[in-house]
């Protein structure tokens, strides 16, 4: 501040007395300056730029380059898996922290290829598969390349198949690690584990506290909560494209596709086979192929020649059968086909269980009750094999597809249970893309009917027009249930009346005044509005009696997740015009009420303000138009419900038409209308709205009956 | 001046020289990190040979995974049965399943013994039993197995604590090691380190026990229940406290605990840290060292302070106005308050490492609890501040759902513990997660009815079906006379008119038989008859011939027009999870006579419609029969007219909304009264007062009054409305 106010002063002086000599001087000590920075800068960035070219030399790199470790062999072992581990006892959740993303940091250690004393290599560096599972991991948004940050680390030492290791030494390597300690939020990825002549159903490698996300687990291995059993992977699910087959009937009911089934499992096959004839398949292997045809992708029955995997596709169900294994690369084939499977592994747990919803996509059959598997498939509802075969190819899709899907499967479960209130929902892992869309879940799902006492909010839009504003106060606060009134001023060139001037009622009355003259200040959730219920009304409906509005709020009461209203209206499809057209006729059916005279739950005020999909509301505050079929196309779309119209028809004073006088504007209008529904509906995507042909009334309305004797008899008069 | 210029220029040098030898490693980090940020992160290497890496395994190996050499499958399972039994059970090595077969799922409760004490809790759950429609006397039958000891406190200090458990069940010859059997259990353990030992061998007896570790829990074996306290009501049970969807879903205070602080001992980690989050505004902690008999020699300096605060504030109030609620592990994991918060729809914060939730094989906790980690105590404040207001309202909605469907009652904790069992012995014939966790819950929605979705009525918006497009039409007839009355004539004729019948069913439940087929009218759908066997509750039996969502339930007198059947299937179709019918009627607490009354005049509301002219979905013939106990069934039989009642209280239970009346005709109205009024002589009176006890028995099974109230009635958009009668869809319905 000081030192530029002296060169302030000094400034003025100067510069008169600067010629072109000293001019020079000064550009060339400027750039000589400038230079020497530049230089300095070059310099203090030239380390670093050598690494990171070096690091784009590694990036260049062979898997046969990378840095040889080598293990003596008495260096030290891990304990062997311990069976009680749980997230809370041998799960670090410091390293994890809080963060405001709820995203677990996952760190993977650089490749090393490791050997024993004599330089013999303790396994295949590593495979396809589990570099792409750790590319996955890297490119994903859990990876961090900073040790220090992370909360769970994955070796870059290849177990998925236990087959093409040595133990000891793999299990050396793994305890060697910068931060194993004892195993602590290790990550150890193994999907064949076990071998001759036991096969455990868990990995052998010692692995002291290591998580193990597996594929094959049985029960008695897999520790709930802490473990997380994972796919097989199937390599043929990238070779071959099998594409996505809708329902319908499908040539055989029950196929087995698996070579190297124990012959007793085959004879009970064959069995059904017998009893049910063609539409049971029993594949095998094909003894008796040409040279070059690769035995994996045909099966053979007798003497005909199946393709694999299409033939799985020919078939409503198919067998998984266990083999010395519990978890089989067939699931994922199965799956694929869209073929519902037919678990057959007693205490096998299955891939992702602890997320996904396997009765929707699968039938679990106990070994012993394997005879009786065609009349139990038999006992499946067709409509649910049909949703089966969808939901098993979703899975498919979503969860064992890549390599990439089976990681990130992996860590978004152990992310969930390190951020539970964070954690992905049932929906989300389980509603293939289809029913997310088709399907509702309405936020106010409790069957509720709300307490008569708490009574309702009326809110009034006005902008000027003061007296028939008074009116409409004077007959709504009438209504018993009438809890408190809400003004809102629109109109920002004049203020409103002054207090003294407006109508003394027996509730609070308030005054909002806005800073823009738009629609949606209507549906603003104001935290004046402490009912649950809201009474929407303009300011010149006066023809409402206060039964009618009493009975609306009853019928709200017992539809609060519905908008209850009076001036009902429809929208039609035009087969002329082939798009939608909105209708205000006297109609037998409904599918919007108007929000001119309208009861609804708070909470879409809410969803008005802050979820309305795409630009909705801004559009609508544009047009000044539609808010009112915007606030219907919301509520209809969220909970899937119809409208309520309560009472019968009266003669409005045209409610939506305000400034408007004479047919042609009235025409002009339903065109407006007409194009927002058509406009509403491309944004939703789907039309929400539903067409019912019921409006509610007391229920004695019309009745012969003594009227003095009724609730609501003043209803549809005037 | 030239002197002057180099000057400055000789400084300018000169202080470049020096910032570059003392100031350059700071700044070489200062630019390290700066470029990190644009930098892109050391990635897992693209090698270059990536390709050419081999598969994890051979193709081969992958599809052909057997082994010639391992024991057959039939040899396996016989060595599992005899490796993984007790500690390691599983239903497939430890439960027998062909108990099961030839009766179902029965289960038998071991005789009383008289000098056998037994707490009020564990006669509760075993008159649960004896209650439902499982329970069989018959031991022979049984396929699950319930000790008449008393289990549910084995707390050896406890008073309730009964000794030589192992001596007394080895003397029951069902026993069998414990195969087939259901131990309850609440309290294990004891001071000081409440381990998970009953004092007793268990054998291969599944375990329902609250307060579950992790750790010993038998996976698909066990089953974890909720710490009831021993004045749970039997059936019924409160109602859960929320009763308005607030928005914001704020309460006056965020977070609250309220209890003891253990200074010592297990638990005490967790519970002596709580203190610690308590902010005095919305977060209040507050705890008590006042407890046990010897307090006071542990006391620390807190202590008094914290006595005093713990005053100030009543734990009822903190429940009903907090939006989280602390649930800690006590000195076992599981405690009350677990079940107070659930009804109160204060969503539980629970910490309590390692506990198994209750039944969380089915239920999904993640919808109705946040599941804090003791060790992050100190996080939760934060974390529960972040939980975005719409997963709030949707959490206390769970909250209250799994209370009213899983907790309120001893019965319901009893048989949801029975339901899971059963799931398992049918794996396919199950309930998938999404039933548990969706209104109105696993206990209502029976897999033997189907397991689709789409075939209930409850499902459709979320399963995005709808129900079909077509109704049965179910008459019963009862005319002594053995031929065919004027009514049911032009009842079937009405019926038949509708587009949207499929087929017609009468229920012949004569004395007489049916006439033949040829004295029946014409129609232009399928007819078919069925012999009932003369039971008032076979109306509602789930006949394999009903194939369509909706059935219109009619009596033989119902007199309907075609429009009219037509108007209600489409209001039906908008509802289809209740009753849509014509004549209603309504109950009413009667406070002179302290019990419920039911009126049939003409009264501003309803709560009953009448099933002999209504709609509804054919899952609720299944719910009738096979959900309903028996004995239910019999009363129901044994008085006039309480089927209809039954299946509205059922409803009501099933769905917490009244059913809906739509518009009559005003002709049917007449004769309706008529009858009334000729009934209203000795014999009304006495079918009126059967109305009353029936409604009350009713009451009293549930437990409570289902039924609820509506103060509308449905008719067509144009109802006598002054249009033209040619603009109106339905006419017909306002011809005087």
């Amino acid at each position: 501040m000081c030192a530029s106010a002296k060169y302030n002063t000094r400034g003025p002086a100067l510069i008169p007395r600067m010629k072109t000599k000293h001019r020079i001087y000064y550009i060339t000590l400027f750039s000589i300056v400038l230079l020497g920075l530049i230089a300095t800068g070059m310099f203090q960035f030239w380390p670093h730029s050598i690494e990171s070219s070096s690091d784009w030399t590694v990036e260049k790199r062979s898997v046969h380059d990378v840095p040889v470790v080598k293990l003596p062999a008495d260096s030290p072992i891990p304990e062997r898996g311990d069976l009680s581990c749980r997230m809370h006892t041998c799960f670090d959740v410091y390293r994890c922290g809080f963060n405001p993303k709820n995203k677990i940091k996952v760190y993977i250690y650089s490749l090393k290829k490791y050997v024993d004393e004599y330089g013999t290599s303790v396994s295949n560096t590593i495979s396809r598969e589990y570099n792409e599972l750790l590319t996955a991991i890297s490119d994903s948004e859990f990876y961090t390349d900073d040790v220090n940050r992370a909360c769970l680390f994955v070796p870059s030492i290849d177990v998925l198949n236990q087959n093409a290791l040595r133990i000891k030494e793999t299990a050396q390597a793994l305890a060697q690690l910068s931060r194993w300690d004892r195993g602590t939020n290790h990550l150890l990825f193994n999907m064949l584990p076990g071998g001759p002549p036991d096969y455990n159903t868990a990995l052998d490698v010692p692995r002291d506290r290591a998580l193990l996300a597996g594929g094959g687990f049985s029960t008695w291995t897999y520790r709930q909560g802490y473990d997380v059993s994972i796919p097989v992977y199937s390599p043929l699910s990238g070779e071959v494209d099998l594409p996505e087959r809708g329902p319908g009937p499908r040539r055989y009911f029950i196929l087995s596709s698996q070579m190297a089934l124990h012959p007793e499992y085959r004879s009970e096959l064959e069995a059904l086979q017998a009893e049910n004839g063609e539409s049971v398949l029993i594949l095998d292997k094909c003894t008796n192929l040409s040279d070059g045809v690769p035995a994996v992708r045909k099966r053979c029955h007798k003497n005909q020649v199946f393709d694999y995997p299409q033939v799985l596709q020919e078939s409503t169900f198919c067998v998984v059968l266990r083999g010395a294994r519990l978890g089989q690369a067939v699931l994922s084939d199965v799956l694929q086909a869209g073929c519902v499977p037919v678990i057959i592994a007693d205490s096998y747990i299955l891939p992702f269980s602890e997320v996904l919803d396997w009765k929707r996509a699968s039938v679990v059959i106990p070994e012993e009750k394997m005879p009786e598997m065609y009349s139990i498939l038999q006992s499946v509802p067709q409509r649910q094999i049909e949703e089966m075969q969808r939901q098993a190819r979703w899975f498919w899709e979503a969860y064992f597809r890549s390599m990439k899907a089976i990681a990130l499967a992996t860590l978004q479960i152990i992310n969930d249970r390190i951020y539970p209130y964070a954690a992905i929902s049932y929906e989300e892992w389980n509603d293939p893309p289809a029913v997310k869309w088709s399907s509702v879940s309405n936020p106010l799902f409790l069957p509720l009917i709300p307490p008569q006492s708490q009574g309702f909010t009326a809110i009034v839009l006005t902008y000027d027009r003061v007296e028939s504003l008074f009116r409409v106060i004077t007959e709504v606060s009438k209504v018993p249930s009438l809890s408190k009134l809400l003004v809102v001023w629109n109109n920002q060139n004049k203020n409103p009346p002054e207090e003294s001037l407006w109508p003394k009622i027996r509730v609070p009355l308030k005054v909002v005044r806005t800073a823009e003259n738009k629609l949606s200040n209507r549906f603003f959730p104001y935290d004046e509005i402490e009912t649950e219920a809201v009474l929407a009304i303009d300011d010149d409906i006066i023809m409402l009696t206060s039964d009618e509005l009493q009975f609306g709020y009853e019928v709200w009461r017992e539809f609060p997740d519905r908008l209850v209203g009076y001036p009902g209206r429809l929208h039609l499809w035009d087969h002329e015009m082939n798009k939608w057209k909105y209708e205000s006729e006297w109609t037998n059916e409904v599918s919007m009420v108007l929000t001119g005279a309208a009861f609804y739950h708070k909470y879409f005020n809410y969803l008005y303000t802050y979820k309305m999909p795409g630009d909705i509301k801004n559009w609508v505050d544009a047009h000044m138009n539609c808010e009112d079929i915007a606030m219907n196309f919301l509520v209809a779309n969220v909970t899937g419900k119809s409208v309520i119209k309560v009472t019968p028809r009266k003669k409005f004073k045209c409610p939506e038409c305000t400034a408007i006088d004479g047919l042609s504007l009235d025409q002009t209008h339903m065109v407006e209308r007409s194009e927002c529904i058509n406009k509403f509906a491309s944004v939703f995507g789907t039309m929400p709205l539903k067409v019912v042909e019921h409006r509610a009334d007391p229920v004695l309305y019309k009745d012969d009956f003594p009227e003095k004797l009724k609730s609501f008899p003043n209803i549809g008069s005037l | 001046m030239q002197t002057r210029k180099k000057y400055i220029f000789l400084t300018f040098l000169a202080s470049w020289l020096l910032l570059f030898f003392f100031g350059g490693d700071q700044l070489r980090h200062f630019a390290f990190f700066s470029g990190r940020k644009t930098e892109a992160r050391r990635n897992w290497p693209r090698w270059t040979d990536r390709s050419l890496l081999k598969s994890f395994a051979d193709s081969e190996e992958l599809q052909s995974d057997g082994d010639p050499s391992l024991p057959s499958p039939r040899e396996r399972r016989a060595a599992r049965l005899s490796v993984y039994k007790n500690s390691r059970c599983r239903m497939e090595t430890c439960f027998d399943f062909s108990r099961c077969e030839k009766h179902g799922f029965k289960v038998f409760t071991y005789p009383r013994e008289r000098d056998q004490p037994l707490s009020e809790s564990y006669g509760k759950i075993l008159a649960s039993i004896e209650r439902s429609r499982y329970y069989t006397p018959n031991p022979e039958e049984a396929c699950l197995f319930i000790l008449s000891i008393d289990t549910l406190d084995r707390d050896h200090l406890s008073g309730q604590y009964v000794r030589n458990v192992d001596e007394k069940i080895r003397g029951f010859p069902l026993w069998n090691g414990g195969r087939n059997h259901l131990i309850f259990n609440l309290y294990s353990g004891t001071w000081p380190n409440y381990t998970e030992d009953l004092g007793f061998d268990i054998g291969q007896a599944i375990l329902a026990k609250a307060s579950f570790y992790t750790e010993s829990f038998r996976p698909g074996f066990d089953i974890s229940i909720p710490l009831f306290p021993k004045d749970h009501p039997q059936r019924g049970g409160e109602k859960g406290w929320l009763y308005q969807d607030s928005v914001p879903p704020k309460k006056k205070y965020l977070l609250v605990f309220k209890g003891k602080r253990y200074l010592t001992g297990i638990g005490s980690s967790t519970r002596n840290a709580l203190h610690h989050i308590h902010n005095g505004k919305d977060i209040i902690s507050l705890t008590t060292c006042k407890h046990g008999k010897d307090w006071e020699k542990h006391k620390d300096t807190r202590c008094d302070k914290d006595n005093v605060d713990y005053e100030k504030f009543n734990y009822q109030e903190l429940l009903h106005n907090s939006t989280f609620c602390i649930v800690p592990r006590g000195r076992r994991l599981g405690s009350f308050r677990f079940l107070e918060a659930l009804q109160a729809a204060c969503i539980p914060v629970l910490l309590s490492d390692g506990w198994e939730l209750p039944f969380a094989e089915a239920i999904d906790w993640g919808k109705a609890a946040v599941v804090g980690n003791e060790r992050l105590l100190l996080q939760i404040p934060s974390a529960v501040r972040c939980i975005h207001p719409e997963r709030v309202l949707a959490f206390q909605q769970q909250t209250q759902f799994l209370w009213d469907a899983y907790f309120s009652s001893v019965d319901k904790i009893v048989h949801t513990t029975l339901e899971i069992i059963k799931d398992r012995l049918l794996p396919h014939r199950s309930r998938s997660r999404f039933l548990w966790n969706t209104l109105p819950g696993g206990l209502l929605a029976l897999p033997e009815f189907s397991t689709h979705l789409g075939d209930f009525p409850f499902y459709y918006l979320q399963h995005g079906s709808s129900p079909s497009e077509k109704f049965t039409a179910f008459i019963r007839a009862v005319s002594p006379a053995g031929s065919l009355s004027q009514p049911i004539l032009r009842l079937i004729q009405a019926v038949s008119g509708s587009q949207y019948c499929a087929q017609i069913l009468v229920l012949w439940s004569c004395e007489k038989p049916p006439p033949p087929s040829g004295k029946w009218p014409q129609t232009t759908v399928p007819l078919t008859i069925i012999q009932g066997r003369g039971k008032l509750s076979d109306r509602f039996f789930p006949y394999a011939a009903i194939q369509t969502d909706a059935v219109l339930s009619l009596d033989e007198h119902a007199s309907l027009s075609t429009s009219e059947v037509d108007f209600a299937f489409t209001v039906w179709r908008s509802f289809p999870e209740r009753i849509v019918g014509f004549p209603t009627q309504s109950h009413f607490w009667d406070a002179e006579q302290k019990r419920w009354g039911y009126t049939s005049k003409w009264t501003n509301e309803l709560s009953i419609v009448l099933t002999a002219a209504a709609f509804y979905h054919r899952y609720y013939h299944s719910l009738f029969t096979e959900y309903l106990p028996a004995g239910l069934r019999e009363l129901v039989d044994g008085l006039a007219a309480c089927e209809d009642i039954l299946m509205n209280v059922l409803v009501a239970a099933v769905t917490k909304l009244p059913p809906i009346k739509v518009t009559q005709r005003k002709q049917h109205k007449e004769s309706v009264s008529q009858q009334v009024k000729g009934t209203t002589g000795a014999a009304g009176g006495r079918r009126f007062s059967q109305h009353q006890d029936c409604l009350n028995q009713l009451a009293d099974w549930f437990g409570y009054m289902p039924l609820v109230s509506s103060q509308l009635r449905l008719d067509p958009v144009l109802f006598k409305d002054q249009v033209s009668v040619l603009r109106k869809k339905y006419p017909r319905l306002e011809k005087p």
